[in-house]
């Protein structure tokens, strides 16, 4: 019989997955946001599987294959490096590792942010043709970008290798930071992949929005170049997200002030992708 | 398996309406819809928003040893109606209980994906279902026996002739074993020859599982393989009770249709 078939995965006590379903009301709706991130945690093999696959694929029939990642970041950090410092006369050795980790950081900030927008339309066949937990496509988008990742965080080693700046154990200051960023980039795939579902136009309009928060966020120019208007700086949400994890990497204190904004920004957005995955969770599949 | 062997599959449908929005600006959305539901039921609900009532008020209920057929025109709401089973699209009003594995071969593909080999896509399927890496291994073999595509297995699905494409399928989704199988069509859709290797292992799935919803053209395969038969029309019941009951009714209905130019029959 099809007993030995996802045993571990069923439900605890009973033998038996039970799906039963009927129109939402509120506590209803908070538990089954509450089921489907706890199903899709449980489908973790299948989730790094998808995520490696899609990095795999990309890369598929050429020579480097994903490292093209990494060759790639290297090509234009190098080139950016020579730019700038030609061009503006900056001065190389605490400009180009700061450049190169943040170009690597906002990448993957980036990465998340616009397919997160896409991570269920992307997944149409699968939402259509079985039953899975939605958080799934969601992390599914993170663990790919995670991988892609640390494919560019090499580059950033070498930098520092060449450059012999080296954090130390300073770095490990950076760990609640990306914690914070993980719980960010959940957030944000449940809220703009909802978005995205329903509204088309979702991820072009917020392509073009990172493009803007790109240049406006410190991001290839170092935060203390705003004198006037410091506290301006502080309206963009990036800006406190990046340096909780950019300062320790790079060795430097005093972003404990910051803080207090990273996470009121992250509690924002946290709030926003529960009221709007718990309302739309159950039509996501009608949309798709 | 003792544990499972206490508790029995079921099905309950009561009073089941599923509904699609059509939006604006979403001519994709809008396109499709209208294709799966030909002879739509438009209606405007309480925003103004057009939808189509793809379902409505559908009832019925399957213990352990009932085969369900479901008969219809294109657009009676049949694919909605086992999606809606597998949990895919939640209902609209009404409530749908299922209880015991589902495993629904919906999907022509069942969502493979053509950029993949097969090796990889038989790994996705496995992980879908919840199997430990030993037993994806199992399947793998025993998909790879039965699809006979050889070296073919770790090549992208999207070099395979169709013929492979719907092997690789048919042996992918008969290898996992559910308790409640809920089946398309398309799944009966195939070449004699295969069709013929095929019917064996199908008739085999169909006998282990407990419970099984099949929609089907194939009046032959329904008065073979049914206990039941459900016909539905423009997202309702018209008519249910066994097979010698519906099916002449069903029949005759057809032939009286045929003239009407409502249904394209692809």
């Amino acid at each position: 019989m099809s007993a030995p078939s996802g045993t571990a995965a069923n439900e605890r006590p009973g033998p038996e997955p039970v799906l039963d379903l009927q129109p939402e009301t509120l506590p209803g709706r908070m538990r089954h946001v509450g089921r489907d991130l706890h199903d899709s945690l449980r489908l973790w093999r299948l989730c790094w599987t998808l995520s490696w696959l899609d990095v795999k694929l990309r890369y598929r029939g050429s020579v480097l294959g994903p490292f093209w990642l990494t060759a790639s970041t290297a090509v234009m950090i190098a080139a950016m490096s020579l730019l700038y410092t030609t061009l503006f006369h900056i001065a190389v050795a605490g400009y180009i590792p700061f450049l190169s980790l943040s170009l690597v950081l906002w990448g993957f900030i980036g990465g998340v942010v616009n397919e997160g927008s896409t991570c269920f339309t992307q997944a149409e066949g699968m939402i259509r043709s079985m039953r899975l937990p939605y958080g799934l496509h969601a992390a599914r988008c993170i663990i790919r970008n995670i991988m892609v990742l640390l494919h560019n965080v090499v580059v950033v080693l070498v930098v520092f290798a060449i450059f012999r700046v080296w954090p130390g154990a300073q770095a490990l200051r950076a760990l609640p930071g990306a914690a914070l960023w993980l719980a960010d980039a959940l957030a944000a795939c449940l809220l703009l992949g909802t978005l995205g579902a329903r509204y088309r136009d979702i991820p072009p309009i917020v392509a073009s929005l990172m493009q803007i928060f790109f240049f406006v966020s410190p991001i290839i120019w170092k935060p203390e170049l705003i004198t006037a208007g410091h506290a301006w700086l502080q309206l963009n949400p990036f800006y406190s997200l990046i340096e909780v994890v950019r300062r320790p990497l790079l060795g430097e204190h005093g972003s404990a002030h910051l803080w207090p904004l990273a996470l009121g920004y992250s509690g924002v957005l946290w709030l926003a992708a529960l009221l709007l995955f718990m309302r739309m969770r159950a039509r996501l599949a009608y949309w798709i | 398996m003792g544990e499972v062997a206490s508790s029995t599959a079921c099905v309950e449908v009561r009073d089941l309406h599923v509904t699609f929005p059509l939006y604006h600006g979403s001519a994709r959305t809008l396109r499709r819809t209208l294709a799966r539901v030909a002879n739509a039921r438009f209606e405007q609900d309480s925003q103004q928003r057009m939808v189509v009532q793809a379902l409505r008020g559908i009832s019925f209920s399957l213990a352990p040893g009932d085969r369900l057929g479901l008969v219809g025109g294109n657009g009676a709401g049949k694919t909605t109606l086992l999606r809606a089973l597998a949990g895919i699209y939640e209902p609209v009003a009404g409530r749908v209980t299922v209880r015991g594995e589902i495993n629904a071969l919906l999907d022509t593909n069942l969502g493979m994906n053509v950029e993949l080999t097969g090796r990889e896509n038989i790994t996705l399927r496995g992980l879908h279902a919840g199997l430990s890496p030993k037993r994806i291994r199992s399947v793998e073999e025993d998909v790879q026996t039965f699809a006979e595509l050889g070296s073919f297995l770790d090549m992208p699905v999207r070099t395979y002739s169709s013929g492979m494409v719907v092997r690789l399928g048919f042996a992918l989704a008969t290898s996992i074993r559910p308790r409640v199988l809920l089946m398309d069509e398309w799944f009966l859709a195939g070449d004699t020859n295969f069709m013929l290797k095929a019917q064996g292992r199908l008739e085999q799935l169909v006998r282990q599982a407990e419970i099984l919803v099949i929609s089907t053209h194939q009046i032959d395969v329904i008065s073979a393989w049914c206990t039941r038969v459900l016909w539905m029309d423009h997202g309702m019941i018209r008519m249910q009770g066994s097979p010698d009951e519906v099916l002449p009714a069903y029949l005759r209905d057809a032939e009286e249709g045929a003239g009407r130019p409502e249904t394209g029959d692809a």
